[in-house]
């Protein structure tokens, strides 16, 4: 079975880390960000299987975020690979701690909840002038495995590795999804009571599928962080924030590990050129697509994909 | 003890205008169990709609009983006009879809609205002050407490009246009760369900216009009102309990007091205590205050 | 499941083939791409960014013909015609990271005149740094960009927001020098609560016996003031210290119109003037009045201010505004670091060749000189000035204009500002 997800996703991760070689330097730095966001979709596509939508990703966005920021410019550490990691751990504990409550709750209450946490982070990042409020902090330059790759490098660098990242995270979710408990995750949707008539907990599921989700938000996060070098609370706890991470997962699909980043790179890509061509259109190309997509495609635009593959 | 009173009137002036806002909001999900993101878009058409004719009603010596009937036609008619769009033109497609899809297909259309609202008014700030301004105030001690405020929370408290009335004391009322209690029952009783919805969007929309026409003479409109409004009136609606028009009004109330105390008692706080009121009455009630919990599923 | 193994590589190899062809083939050098960065959309898009914009479109026209007064009467920047790029600031420091990189290696932009939010500065200057793209700040006001780091392509040709709130100290005592108590209210966020610590600190030294009755922070774009100014009736506070701008700042005014407010305590607005052309006699009398500089109504006579205000009114058919003078002292700064590169290098000048000729640099500007002072000659400083609204004599005018120059009102180049302030503003001269 790990076989078969390492044959799949190998292959596409070999050529992206190879176009990195290639892809101009804007576009490898844009396509870092859109596959930072990538990852934190990724774990919204593992709750939205069990019917549940976050309104609220950005806390732990922030919070891997912040948990980076913070050790890179208070801690002295500058390990790209350490930050990230503390960053996905900082992310896994928030949800663990917010996960007691958020998992007795569905649907619209659900959402609204974990807006209303991500919304309190936000408040206490903004009042905290340590943290510089609404300013931000900026993060020390980085290195990689403990090479520095100098600014010339820099970019490329931080695309490898979050490239590297997400085959992890696709890798390690593929398996989970495939897992019993992961695998759980449609009847949860379709009828809670049933499945604990099997003799498991939904809340100890739910709160298992928090915690993966949190993990990859926070893990987003950080990379975020490092690779634009710089944080603040609008940018990363902002509850428009969550809003644009739920939407990349309706535009996307959930059909595939692969969807989340390919959604977060076309969105990315199409917001660049609007902001350069049309910003005063580009909430309405968004609203457009959006409804497009729920119409008349509910299985996101990954459906397009499967779709020409069965037909073919 | 001044400090107490000035705590009690500003709350209630706040809950005056987020229990508007809500009312319609709620009435809307009680019905139809949409929640509705556009409302956000309706509030910030009826704020720039109505300062918009309020400039034109005081262009030239300024007349303060034409801007008042403005601020109660405006609504209205962006109400009637948006409300049927919406409804009319998107939502009726997805009914029977997952609450959860119903929110992103109304978040999409705010997202629509946002920029419509720009391309119409531009990213200029339109100041409506003359009706405030006009009705001056009463001194309290060393408070001075404008007229306008009094008259808001007047006009909050006859929408809640009128709705309620409406609901409990009418034959459509019931009706409307009826298909909020159980949609298939009263289909079964030969309501016109499909019409319950359109009017039921249509006077919830006239009532989020008319949250922003009251306050637009209070604010300069700017773009970007519609965003904080959602989320302040989400927070009212699902402490009280969605779709209990009570829940509306202790909810309003709830958000109003503990935001007046916090900027007066404890201005740390004031950013997020709606969001920390809201959190700590989930987690002690998860339905809000005021609504029964609902059966599950087997 | 087969075919979306290539979904990725397409879409990233489509995007890099769209972008190789808008690149569009290079050009021998008698034009340079300059990006303009200002918010387009959202609350801040009417009050700065629009009027920014504006003036921007207005001077580089004026540039590319040579229609400026003197000194700046020669055609483009050191002979160069100026190709603009308008960009959106908004959507957060993120993107305008990587609308920064898009701008300068998708298409060929060589120099950068853009950013309000503090926070847009901050996020974009170390990455300006690493392209290695000359980039001038227009507005930002925090003065942390160049205390907390040296850089060499960034520059910031307004003066820090020190100035505004130390300046305000000086002119209050300048009104009421018995002053006793005091109270303020500003955006919570870090514009507004840096705006408040500097008026605090600067009056800690000028009146240590002022009080501080009252210290508010309305969240951003709030529109509803109604508790603040019921805390601020009772307060008993003899001014009040506000640096809200744009709706906010209308909409509080307007609220506390309508409950006395201004007639307990006058109101201190630090960025105030554009509420002189906006709503005029509407201004409580004895208003103190700022505009982040001498700027518009409170800019010297000279004939760069007569060009830019006579102009700007007649192409744009409104009232000028602070913003707009803000963007002219960028691209005047800029121009006259490429003319003076220029000058020495004898023809089109080397990017650090215009580099060296931008740092201490000193031009003149239709608020006035600006010295390229502090931050190793990165960062400007100028004089200030306040004024006193009054609409005694039938129009709406400002009276009582205090100058003040800019060793007065900013720290010398050797400390930060909350160090000079903090210190009791050391070797301040007035």
């Amino acid at each position: 079975m790990q076989q078969a997800v390492l044959t799949r996703l190998g292959p596409i991760t070999a050529i992206l880390l190879a176009a990195g070689f290639v892809l101009p330097e804007w576009l490898a730095s844009l396509a870092t960000v859109a596959f930072a966001k990538g990852l934190v979709v990724l774990g919204l596509m593992v709750l939205w299987r069990a019917g549940l939508v976050s309104f609220g990703q950005a806390l732990y966005f922030a919070g891997g975020a912040y948990a980076a920021g913070l050790l890179a410019r208070d801690g002295g550490v500058q390990e790209a690979v350490i930050l990230a990691l503390v960053g996905t751990a900082a992310g896994a504990a928030l949800a663990f701690i917010v996960g007691f409550l958020l998992a007795r709750y569905r649907e619209i209450f659900f959402a609204m909840l974990s807006l209303a946490f991500s919304m309190i982070l936000y408040g206490i990042l903004v009042k905290n002038a340590s943290l510089g409020s609404t300013d931000g902090i900026g993060l020390p330059a980085v290195s990689f495995l403990g090479m520095d790759p100098g600014s010339e490098g820099r970019s490329l660098a931080n695309y490898l590795l979050v490239v590297v990242a997400c085959f992890l995270a696709a890798v390690g979710v593929e398996a989970y999804l495939r897992s019993i408990p992961g695998s759980l995750a449609e009847p949860i949707r379709d009828n809670e009571v049933r499945v604990e008539y099997l003799g498991l907990s939904v809340k100890n599921l739910i709160h298992a599928k928090l915690v993966l989700a949190g993990a990859l938000a926070g893990l987003g996060g950080a990379i975020t962080a490092f690779s634009i070098g710089h944080i603040d609370p609008d940018a990363t706890a902002f509850w428009t924030v969550s809003g644009g991470f739920v939407f990349i997962t309706i535009l996307a699909g959930t059909g595939s590990v692969l969807a989340p980043f390919v959604g977060a790179l076309l969105f990315e890509l199409v917001r660049s050129y609007a902001a350069q061509y049309a910003p005063e259109l580009w909430q309405m190309i968004l609203g457009g697509a959006l409804l497009a997509v729920i119409m008349f495609l509910p299985g996101g635009l990954w459906s397009l994909f499967t779709r020409r593959a069965q037909e073919g | 003890m001044l400090t107490a009173f000035a705590i009690f009137m500003d709350g209630l002036v706040y809950a005056a205008w987020v229990f508007v806002v809500a009312l319609g909001l709620t009435l809307i999900f009680g019905v139809m169990k949409i929640l509705n993101v556009t409302h956000g878009a309706f509030f910030a058409f009826g704020a720039y709609g109505t300062a918009t004719m309020i400039g034109v009603a005081f262009a030239g010596e300024g007349n303060l009983a034409w801007a008042f009937i403005l601020m109660l036609v405006m609504p209205v008619v962006i109400g009637c006009l948006l409300g049927l769009l919406l409804e009319r033109g998107l939502l009726r497609f997805a009914y029977g879809r997952d609450e959860v899809v119903m929110v992103l297909i109304t978040y999409a259309s705010f997202l629509i609205f946002e920029d419509a609202l720009l391309l119409i008014w531009g990213t200029d700030v339109y100041p409506a002050y003359q009706p405030m301004v006009a009705l001056g105030n009463v001194s309290v001690g060393r408070l001075f407490i404008s007229n306008y405020d009094l008259a808001l929370v007047a006009v909050a408290g006859l929408a809640g009246l009128a709705t309620w009335w409406g609901l409990n004391r009418t034959r459509w009322g019931h009706i409307v009760t009826a298909v909020i209690h159980d949609r298939e029952m009263a289909t079964a009783l030969g309501v016109n369900v499909a019409r319950v919805f359109t009017v039921t969007f249509v006077i919830g929309a006239i009532l989020g216009a008319l949250g922003g026409a009251i306050t637009a003479p209070k604010i300069s409109v700017t773009p970007g009102i519609g965003i904080e409004v959602i989320v302040v009136s989400f927070a009212v609606v699902a402490i009280g309990g969605m779709g209990a028009i009570g829940g509306a009004l202790l909810g309003a109330l709830l958000v109003g007091f503990a935001r007046a105390a916090a900027v007066h008692l404890l201005p740390e706080v004031e950013l997020f205590v709606i969001y920390a009121v809201m959190a700590l009455v989930l987690a002690i009630r998860p339905e809000g205050l005021f609504t029964r919990i609902a059966a599950r599923r087997i | 499941m087969m075919i979306g193994k290539g979904a990725l590589g397409l879409i990233l190899g489509s995007a890099a083939l769209a972008a190789a062809g808008l690149a569009g083939p290079a050009q021998a050098q008698d034009s340079i791409k300059v990006g303009v960065v200002s918010f387009l959309t959202g609350a801040a898009a009417g009050p700065f960014g629009i009027p920014g914009k504006n003036a921007a479109e207005l001077v580089i026209d004026a540039i590319n013909e040579g229609s400026l007064p003197a000194p700046y009467n020669t055609p483009g920047l050191g002979g160069l015609q100026i190709e603009p790029v308008y960009v959106d600031e908004a959507g957060g420091t993120a993107t305008q990271v990587t609308e920064l990189r898009n701008m300068v290696q998708r298409q060929d932009v060589e120099a950068v005149v853009g950013y309000i939010s503090s926070g847009s500065c901050l996020a974009v200057a170390p990455v300006a740094e690493e392209l290695q793209v000359l980039t001038v700040f227009w507005v930002c006001g925090t003065p942390r960009i160049f205390e907390e780091n040296k850089y060499k392509y960034v520059f910031r040709t307004a003066p820090h927001a020190t100035m505004d709130n130390v300046a305000a100290a000086r002119y209050v005592l300048h009104k009421m020098n018995d002053l006793e108590s005091y109270a303020g209210i500003n955006q919570n966020y870090a514009w507004g609560q840096d705006s408040w610590r500097d008026f605090v600190l600067a009056l800690k030294t000028l009146a240590p016996n002022a009080e501080i009755t009252g210290d508010y922070f309305p969240k951003l774009f709030a529109g509803e003031y109604g508790s603040e100014i019921s805390a601020l009736l009772v307060s008993g506070a003899q001014a009040l210290h506000s640096s809200l701008w744009g709706g906010d700042l209308e909409s509080f005014l307007f609220q506390s119109i309508a409950r006395g407010l201004p007639q307990r305590m006058p109101l201190v607005l630090t960025s105030g003037e554009p509420l002189v052309g906006r709503v005029g006699d509407k201004i409580p009398e004895g208003t103190i009045i700022g505009a982040r500089g001498s700027h518009a109504d409170l800019a010297p006579d000279n004939a760069l201010n007569d060009w830019l205000k006579t102009n700007y009114e007649a192409r744009f058919g409104e009232a000028i505004s602070y913003p707009a003078y803000h963007m002219t002292m960028a691209f005047l700064g800029l121009k006259a670091a490429y003319d003076k590169a220029a000058a020495a290098a004898g023809g089109t000048p080397s990017k650090d060749q215009v580099i060296a000729a931008f740092e201490h640099l000193e031009f003149d500007t239709p608020s006035g000189a600006v010295e390229m002072a502090l931050g190793n000659g990165h960062q400007a400083i100028a004089g200030t000035a306040y004024a006193t609204f009054t609409n005694e004599n039938g129009k709406p005018e400002l009276v009582d204009v205090v100058r003040y120059p800019a060793s007065c009102v900013q720290p010398p180049d050797d400390m930060t500002s909350i160090e000079w302030l903090e210190q009791g503003m050391p070797g301040a001269a007035c």
